[in-house]
C-alpha cells in the first residue's frame, strides 16, 4: 500500500467523526427543554406528548375474493393480487422481482394522477393539531386554577358547553367597552372581571385554545359580526 | 348634553312610573284601559329598557279579583364558596334573604331550592345555614347535587334533616322531594369524593349520570301520597325538574315519567324546581312547573327542548354581576294553582300567572323579551 492511501483515509474518518459530533449536537438542541405549564400548550406535532398521543397507522388488510396471495405496498393502498399463488407461499425469486416492479409501476401512476402536493399524512395533521388546541381549550375553559382565576369561578360556569358566547357574531360593539370588540377581548373580561384573575395577551397561546374551543362549539353557524 | 337628556329622560319614566303603580292599587275593570294606556306612555318614555316589562299581566291574568290563600317565597342556587375563596355569591345570597324579610304579606314560609353550595364542603353548608337563619319566615330545604356529591349528602341531612319530607299548609300538601341521585358512575372510575363532586358540578360534563328520584324515592312518595285525598292540592319542591328538557346538560329527570304518572290522579298538582337557574313554564296535564332563579348566576337557555309554555327571560347583561337573578313568591290560590312572581333584581317583576298554564298559554300571556336568546 502506498502512502498516498492512507493520507486519504484519514481525511475521511476525520469528516466521519466530524459529521457524527455535528449531528450529535443537532440532537441535543432539538430534544425538548424542561418547560412550565404555559408552554405545555404549546407543543409541537412531534413532542415526546403528542408522540404518545399518536396512534400508529395501521393498513387494513386487503382481501382476495379468490384466495389469491395479495401483496401490499408499505404506503397501505397500493396493492397487487397475484393469480395462482395462495397466500402463505413463497414466490421465486424472479417471480418476486416482477411483482415489486409492477406495483412500483402502480405506485408511481397513482402518485401522478395526484394533482396536489398535499398527503393524507398532511390532513391528519391538521385534524390532529386542531383537535389537540381544542381539548387544551375545553380544559382551560373548565379549569378556574388553569387560567388563572382566584375565586373558583370557571368558564364553563355561566357557558355549559360554551353557549351564549356566540364567537360569530364577533367583532361587535360593546357599549360597555365602548368600542368595537374581538371575542378574545371579551374572553379577557371574563378573566379580569367575574374570575379575578390577570387578562391574557392577545396572542397567548391559551387564548388561542380558548378560542379555538369556543369556536369549535359553533361549528358551522353563519358568520354575522355586529349582531346583538 | 346626552346624559343630560338620559337624565331627564329618567326622570320622567320615574314619574311616570310612580303614578303608574299608583293607579294599579286602585285598578277595577274599568280604569283597566286607561292604566293601559299610561303603561304604554311609560314604556316609551323609559325607551332604554324593552317594553315589556309594563305590560299589565299581572293585573290581567295575576286574578288580584281573587284573593291568594296564602304566599310562600323562594330563594334557590346560592352556589355558596367559602368566604375567603368568594364573597360574591355570599352577598347575593344575603341580598335574597333580605328581600324576601321586607316582602308584605310576609311569607308563610321560606323555600331554600337546593344548591345552597357550590362543592358541598362542610363549611360551605354552615355557612348556608347561618345566612339562612336570618330569614324571619319558616325554611324549608331541598336538596341539590352541589350540596350532596362530596359525601354523599351525610353533612345536609346532619344540618337539615331528611331530604323527602310532607306537611300541610291551609289545604295544600307539600311535598320535599329528593331530585338529584345518580346512578354511580364513580365506583367504577375509582374517583375520590372530590372528583365525584366536581364531575356532578360541571354542568356539561358527559360523565356524571342524570338526575333520577329512583326506586326508593318514587317508593318513599308512593307512600306519601298514599294518605293524600285526590282533590287535595299538591305543590312539589325539588332540585331537579321532574320533566326533560336538555339531557346534556342534566336539565333532566331520568325517571320524570314515572313520577309525573303518580301525579296525574291528582286534581291540582304544581311542582317547583330549582337547578336551571332561569324563568321556565311548562305544563303536563294537571301538572304545572316553575322553575326558580338562581341568585348565583343565570344560566342560557339550552339550545333545544325548551318548553312551548316558557316565555323566555330578558337576555342578560354580562357586566352586571346582578343581572338575570333575583328571588320570588307563589302565591297559592284555592285549587292549588298559583301566580308565580320572579322578583328580578335588574328588571321589573314578572308574574306567570295560574291563569296562562290554565288557557294553555292563551291567556295572561307574559311579557317576552325584545331581544331573543342566541
Amino acid at each position: 500500500m502506498s502512502k498516498g492511501y492512507y493520507k486519504y483515509l484519514l481525511v475521511i474518518s476525520f469528516l466521519l467523526v466530524a459529521c457524527f459530533l455535528l449531528a450529535g449536537f443537532r440532537q441535543q438542541q432539538l430534544r425538548p427543554q424542561p418547560e412550565g405549564l404555559a408552554s405545555v400548550v404549546d407543543r409541537g406535532p412531534f413532542s415526546a406528548v403528542a408522540q404518545e398521543k399518536r396512534e400508529l397507522p395501521r393498513h387494513s388488510p386487503a382481501e382476495s375474493d379468490r384466495a389469491n396471495l395479495i401483496v401490499q405496498l408499505c404506503d397501505g393502498q397500493t396493492s397487487l393480487e397475484i393469480p395462482g399463488v395462495r397466500p402463505g407461499e413463497v414466490l421465486p425469486p424472479e417471480k418476486a422481482r416482477d411483482v415489486a416492479r409492477q406495483m412500483m409501476v402502480k405506485y408511481l401512476e397513482e402518485q401522478a394522477k395526484q394533482a396536489s402536493k398535499w398527503t393524507k399524512q398532511d390532513r391528519l395533521i391538521w385534524e390532529r393539531e386542531q383537535q389537540r388546541k381544542i381539548e387544551e381549550g375545553y380544559r382551560l375553559f373548565h379549569d378556574w386554577k388553569a387560567l388563572g382565576g382566584t375565586i373558583g369561578i370557571s368558564c364553563d360556569m355561566c357557558h355549559p358547553d360554551a353557549a351564549d358566547t356566540h364567537p360569530e357574531t364577533y367583532p361587535k360593539f360593546q357599549p360597555q367597552l365602548k368600542d368595537v370588540a374581538a371575542l378574545r377581548e371579551m374572553i379577557n373580561w371574563c378573566i379580569e372581571n367575574p374570575m379575578k384573575g390577570k387578562p391574557l395577551s392577545c396572542d397567548d397561546r391559551k387564548m388561542i385554545a380558548l378560542e379555538a374551543y369556543i369556536t369549535s362549539q359553533r361549528k358551522g353557524v353563519v358568520l354575522d359580526p355586529g349582531k346583538h | 348634553m346626552w346624559p343630560l337628556k338620559w337624565k331627564q329622560r329618567e326622570q320622567k319614566y320615574r314619574q311616570a312610573r310612580a303614578g303608574f303603580f299608583e293607579a294599579v292599587k286602585l285598578l277595577d275593570r274599568r280604569s283597566f284601559l286607561r292604566v293601559a294606556g299610561r303603561a304604554a306612555t311609560i314604556a316609551s318614555a323609559k325607551a332604554i329598557v324593552p317594553p315589556h316589562s309594563f305590560q299589565l299581566v299581572d293585573v290581567l291574568g295575576g286574578g288580584l279579583r281573587e284573593k291568594p290563600a296564602f304566599r310562600f317565597a323562594y330563594l334557590a342556587d346560592t352556589h355558596l364558596y367559602e368566604r375567603t375563596l368568594n364573597e360574591r355569591f355570599v352577598r347575593a345570597a344575603m341580598r335574597a334573604v333580605k328581600d324576601i324579610n321586607a316582602l308584605k304579606p310576609p311569607p308563610d314560609f321560606v323555600l331554600v331550592g337546593g344548591d345552597l353550595a357550590q362543592f358541598g364542603q362542610p363549611k360551605e353548608l354552615e355557612l348556608g345555614k347561618q345566612i339562612l337563619s336570618e330569614l324571619k319566615a319558616p325554611v324549608k330545604m331541598v336538596a341539590g347535587e352541589h350540596d350532596w356529591y362530596l359525601d354523599l349528602g351525610e353533612k345536609w341531612q346532619e344540618l337539615f334533616g331528611p331530604p323527602n319530607y310532607s306537611f300541610h299548609n291551609k289545604g295544600v300538601q307539600f311535598i320535599g322531594l329528593m331530585s338529584v341521585n345518580e346512578k354511580d358512575f364513580w365506583t367504577e372510575r375509582k374517583m375520590t369524593p372530590m372528583e365525584r363532586m366536581n364531575t356532578v358540578a360541571q354542568l356539561d360534563s358527559p360523565l356524571q349520570s342524570r338526575f333520577e328520584v329512583g326506586e326508593a324515592g318514587r317508593e318513599w312518595l308512593r307512600q306519601a301520597l298514599a294518605t293524600v285525598p285526590n282533590d287535595t292540592p299538591i305543590v312539589l319542591m325539588t332540585h331537579a325538574l321532574l320533566y326533560k328538557y336538555y339531557r346534556p346538560w342534566n336539565f333532566w329527570t331520568e325517571d320524570a315519567d314515572l313520577v309525573q304518572e303518580m301525579l296525574f290522579p291528582y286534581r291540582s298538582v304544581t311542582v317547583l324546581h330549582a337547578h336551571t337557574h332561569q324563568m321556565l313554564t311548562h305544563r303536563v296535564k294537571n301538572i304545572h312547573f316553575h322553575g326558580m332563579l338562581a341568585t348565583s348566576w343565570p344560566w342560557p337557555y339550552a339550545p333545544e327542548g325548551l318548553p312551548k309554555l316558557t316565555v323566555k327571560m330578558d337576555r342578560v347583561d354580562p357586566f352586571d354581576e346582578l343581572d338575570g337573578l333575583g328571588v320570588g313568591t307563589m302565591d297559592v290560590y284555592g285549587s292549588g294553582y298559583a301566580n308565580k312572581h320572579y322578583y328580578l333584581w335588574r328588571r321589573d317583576p314578572i308574574t306567570v300567572a295560574k291563569a296562562y298554564l290554565e288557557s294553555w298559554g292563551k291567556e295572561a300571556i307574559p311579557p317576552a323579551p325584545e331581544f331573543p336568546s342566541y
